[in-house]
């Protein structure tokens, strides 16, 4: 059932959008080449921001530092009661989206997809979005360098959300 | 005073340097050369494998921004919307562009709502009198945006799927309501660090 409503979100949209234009009477060919023209310019604008930022998360990743990282939050996130299985999960997922991915994995092989660390991953995995690469791409695409608040904003509102989300699931699955 | 800036400068900065410093004491410095050569690289393919995708749905929402469509769905939101961006002007197109966003978001169409979120981004600048500082607006909608609003984590489903979970969809609706709560919180937050524009 799932799997249908995704599988049709996209060409229903298509339809929706085309069916729409046509009958306002939009010359459909021309408009999207228009439009499609600035999803060139855009990528290409984004590029120095996506080297820059998966080339530190890669070597950070690589060098397997991310474990000290792991020993160290260990007690503070412990407290929150984030099983121990799962955070690495909690470090990586600002991040990088792929390699919390795979953190995930891990995680469900190694414990099973129904086990309290498995739950607890998936959960947060579904729950919070990568927020470096999201925070680089955005604003380099159009060169805003001051941030104001919005990372600051959002790393508090990362910490806050492990918080809430081990409630829920202590209050599910404990 | 350049705060978000530096931090975000500070984190590239310890990634790397923490990352090589480890590298060399772990005896791992061949690894690090590999992925400097290789993440280099991904991120001029990512880049590229972008502008196919992106070039899909701007194109398509061009279309559905001139016939009206997009401003029809914006209405509905308007009174939503206003409380979370009361400094984005009625009508303006930056409104639409983000409700599309967050939409794509929830569907789980994530190159999609790249490309509308990339064009929010040009639309709210539009409205910024500093180029080189973000607005409130700017601020409120990237901080939504990182709290995830996915309504359906589909990859999760997947994984849980494949290692032979008794309930791969089993985890649904506590992500929906554990997502809900933290994106309620992300908008509380961000309401309480906003400054001057």
């Amino acid at each position: 059932m799932l799997e249908i409503i995704s599988l049709s979100i996209v060409p229903f949209m298509v339809l929706i959008i085309l069916v729409h234009g046509y009958i306002k009477g939009i010359d459909l060919y021309n408009t999207f080449i228009e439009g499609a023209m600035e999803g060139f310019k855009t990528a290409i604008k984004i590029m120095p921001y996506l080297i820059a930022i998966f080339i530190a998360i890669g070597i950070f990743r690589a060098s397997t530092a991310l474990d000290i990282f792991t020993s160290l939050l260990e007690p503070i996130i412990g407290l929150v009661g984030v099983p121990k299985e799962v955070l690495p999960l909690v470090i990586i997922r600002p991040l990088s989206g792929s390699g919390a991915l795979g953190v995930v994995r891990d995680i469900i092989a190694n414990y099973g997809p129904d086990s309290y660390p498995g739950l607890v991953a998936s959960i947060m995995m579904g729950s919070s979005e990568t927020i470096f690469y999201t925070l680089s791409i955005y604003f380099g695409s159009i060169g805003v360098k001051d941030y104001k608040h919005t990372l600051k904003a959002a790393l508090l509102a990362y910490v806050i959300s492990i918080f809430t989300t081990m409630l829920v699931c202590n209050y599910f699955y404990l | 005073m350049e705060r978000g800036f530096s931090m975000l400068n500070t984190i590239w900065f310890i990634m790397i340097f923490v990352g090589i410093l480890y590298g060399a004491l772990t005896g791992n410095l061949g690894e690090i050369n590999n992925i400097i050569l290789k993440e280099a690289q991904e991120g001029v393919s990512f880049a590229i494998s972008l502008i196919g995708i992106m070039g899909f749905w701007l194109g398509l929402m061009n279309i559905a921004e001139k016939s009206g469509l997009i401003k029809n769905i914006a209405k509905g939101f308007r009174p939503v919307m206003k409380i979370i961006f009361p400094d984005i002007p009625r009508n303006h197109p930056a409104e639409s562009w983000i409700l599309m966003n967050f939409i794509a978001n929830m569907f789980g169409v994530g190159n999609g709502a790249t490309a509308f979120g990339l064009k929010a981004m040009k639309e709210l600048n539009t409205l910024n009198t500093n180029k080189k500082r973000a607005t409130n607006a700017m601020a409120m909608f990237l901080i939504i945006n990182m709290s995830s609003l996915q309504l359906v984590p589909l990859t999760v489903v997947k994984l849980r799927h494949d290692y032979g979970s008794i309930n791969p969809t089993g985890t649904i609706g506590i992500t929906l309501l554990a997502t809900s709560l933290s994106t309620i919180i992300a908008i509380i937050i961000g309401k309480l660090l906003e400054g001057k524009d």
